[in-house]
């Protein structure tokens, strides 16, 4: 069978299994649609937890910007896995038994301010809205590459999926279609990657396959003789400032996003929600351990099969004529030798253009797996996006129904009026997704990335504060929120203004040294002093909010959601 | 629990969230980055330790940290008495 039979019978098992799981896990009530009735195990919350963190971008372009990164590439393993420690330590336990329904009903009552709430509020959905929309567009990518269907119609079929377990099943109904897709997207990752190190250096385990075979060794001697720099080591494409930064930056944004704090809600106890923090992790580490493996593995193949081979014999490859025609992949004779000259992507003699997307996506085919491997990579990336899209609707969707349409303006909202609210909710912001999916805005991927700054220097530094230090006051935690989230913007989009307003060169370089995608340290480093030091000066909080604060340092007591 | 108490378990949770932290930037923050030239030239199987660090150590070790604090967590929980009662499913 063709790898495009293979392909629609996988994308039609995996999506039955979505909609399956989605119709048994149904809801009735606002803590189900929010929170999940509060009864997901550890362990599941771990894997939904794993499947809504890694999207589309880390299944299928990960491997691929690390592997042009080398060395520096590091910036993404350790950024996105590092903030789980973050969680763990500092937030997960205490938001937990705090126990309301999203992240700015913690900075609300927390602050004792409806503004500090309606800042929360905004950061959510600003953060989860530019996430969102690179999701879908993932999912028309894989559709038209792999179905041979407009991308348009791709985007509309994954927005149907996620738009009916999310309003039927809410936050319960995502948890458990997270689960399903979490083993669907770890398979389909592993089995190439495992088939790939066994070829290349004879272990089937690619963790150490890389570690302890000569094979980086190899590529970074064979990237010295052609030119490029050498894989191995440290800072030849990013200055340590900036590997510093934007590590940093990382790991605090992804503490602080709020779509994945609020998984942290959905557990039983205070323990669960420390464990599943590790699941999360372990799930987590599972594919982004493997991922530097795949960069070296599959950089390597490429470079050993293209440079300085006869152009002819290359172009009869079939993987170079498939990728070739989908533009992933740009062979051209420059200099008219008949030899492929690969070198620097920089250099102007270099030949070789590689997209980043290709790497994951051809390593079955350039390891000669069988076609219906191929289709599964496929069904992985689906699963991949519509996961996260799905964990990404609810955060957003639970921010504007419940936040500011009943704790702000509706307090005397019923519970059907609020489920009614949120469902509709779900389906808008599944609409605008859709809408971004079709139309996506030229500077998307830019802005994917800088969510992670905005969350690092607005939401992250006062929910720290708000729990470890009694003393914060919602004069200081506002301003802070809003000093780090206007600062951060503001840098990004001077830095980024060629794309972003459309100017002839960047009105903005970087600020000391540190880039766009780092600068969300600097903003939180902001938030940190100005919150703690206005808190100084402010009038102390009130007594019963350092109650509130001496009540969520320790797990006993915690009970159900209250209702309000 | 009295607030003698209460004040002791937190300042000994704090404690151990340092700890750990130290932990945490030490191999990645640290090994990786700060020290990424000087550990280069040390070996771990077939490739430098602070590309190991970077690529596959630090990982590793952010995984064992959690669960070495909910471990620790736990017994602490147990020893002060503040271990939650756990809802029936559903709640």
């Amino acid at each position: 069978m063709s790898v495009e039979t293979w392909t629609i019978i996988f994308v039609l098992i995996t999506f039955s299994l979505y909609m399956y799981v989605g119709w048994m896990s149904r809801v009735k009530e606002t803590a189900g649609f929010y929170v999940a009735g509060r009864g997901v195990s550890a362990l599941a919350n771990g894997a939904a937890t794993a499947a809504d963190w890694m999207s589309a971008a880390s299944f299928i372009g990960m491997a691929g910007s690390i592997s042009v990164l080398g060395y520096d590439g590091a910036v993404y393993l350790m950024g996105w896995t590092g903030g789980y420690v973050l969680l763990a330590l500092l937030l997960a336990p205490y938001l937990r038994k705090f126990g309301r329904y999203t992240v700015p009903d913690f900075i609300g009552d927390r602050y004792y301010s409806k503004y500090a709430r309606a800042v929360a509020a905004v950061c959510t959905v600003f953060v989860s809205m530019t996430y969102i929309a690179g999701q879908m567009r993932g999912v028309g990518i894989v559709f038209s590459r792999y179905l041979q269907v407009d991308i348009i119609v791709g985007v509309l079929i994954g927005t149907v999926i996620v738009a009916f377990f999310a309003t039927i099943g809410g936050m319960k109904g995502v948890t458990y279609t997270q689960v399903a897709q979490y083993g669907v997207l770890m398979c389909a990752y592993a089995i190439p990657a495992i088939a790939i190190s066994l070829k290349l250096t004879g272990n089937p385990i690619p963790q150490l396959g890389l570690t302890f075979t000569d094979i980086a060794q190899r590529l970074s001697d064979l990237q010295l003789t052609l030119g490029m720099n050498e894989y191995i080591k440290p800072f030849t494409n990013l200055s340590a400032l900036n590997v510093f930064a934007i590590t940093l930056s990382l790991m605090v944004g992804t503490a602080g996003l709020p779509h994945v704090i609020i998984r942290f809600y959905t557990v039983p106890t205070v323990r669960d929600a420390r464990y599943s923090a590790g699941w999360a992790l372990l799930f987590i580490a599972l594919l982004y351990t493997t991922a530097p493996a795949i960069g070296v593995f599959a950089r390597y193949n490429l470079i050993d099969t293209l440079a300085n081979k006869p152009l002819a014999e290359v172009q009869k490859i079939s993987w170079v004529e498939k990728w070739g025609a989908a533009g992933l992949l740009k062979l051209e004779d420059k200099n008219g030798d008949g030899m492929i000259n690969m070198t620097n992507a920089k250099d102007p003699a270099n030949e070789v253009t590689i997209d980043n997307d290709m790497i994951v996506l051809s390593t079955p085919e350039v390891a000669k797996l069988a076609p219906f491997i191929v289709a599964l990579v496929a069904a992985g990336g689906l699963a991949a996006a519509l996961s996260t899209a799905s964990g990404l609707l609810i955060a957003m969707s639970s921010a504007v129904s419940h936040d500011l349409y009943y704790r702000i303006f509706r307090p005397d909202a019923s519970e059907a009026q609020r489920m009614k609210i949120g469902r509709a909710m779900v389906l808008v912001g599944v609409c605008c997704a859709a809408w971004f999916g079709v139309h996506p805005p030229g500077f998307v991927a830019e802005v994917v990335a800088f969510a992670f700054g905005l969350a690092a220097a607005s939401i992250f530094p006062v929910i720290i504060l708000g729990i470890f230090d009694t003393r914060t006051t919602k004069e200081g935690a506002i301003v802070g929120m809003i000093v780090g989230l206007v600062f951060t913007l503001s840098m990004i989009v001077m830095m980024q203004s060629m794309k972003v307003l459309g100017t002839e060169a960047p009105l903005l370089t970087d600020f000391m040294g540190v880039n766009a995608q780092g600068i969300g340290m600097v903003g939180m480093i902001f938030n940190f002093v100005l919150t703690y030091v206005i808190s100084r000066l402010t009038p102390p909080p009130p007594i019963e909010i350092q109650q509130l604060v001496n009540d969520v340092r320790t797990p006993s007591g915690v009970g159900e959601a209250q209702a309000h | 629990m009295n607030e003698e108490r209460l004040k002791v378990y937190w300042k000994k949770n704090v404690t151990l969230i340092i700890g750990c932290l130290i932990v945490w930037a030490a191999v990645s923050l640290g090994a990786a980055i700060i020290f990424a030239n000087p550990l280069y030239n040390i070996k771990l199987g077939g490739v430098p330790l602070s590309f190991w660090f970077a690529q596959q150590g630090s990982i590793i070790t952010f995984v064992c940290l959690i669960f070495f604090y909910c471990w620790k967590m736990d017994k602490m929980d147990k020893e002060f008495d503040v271990q939650e009662v756990k809802l029936k499913k559903g709640a």
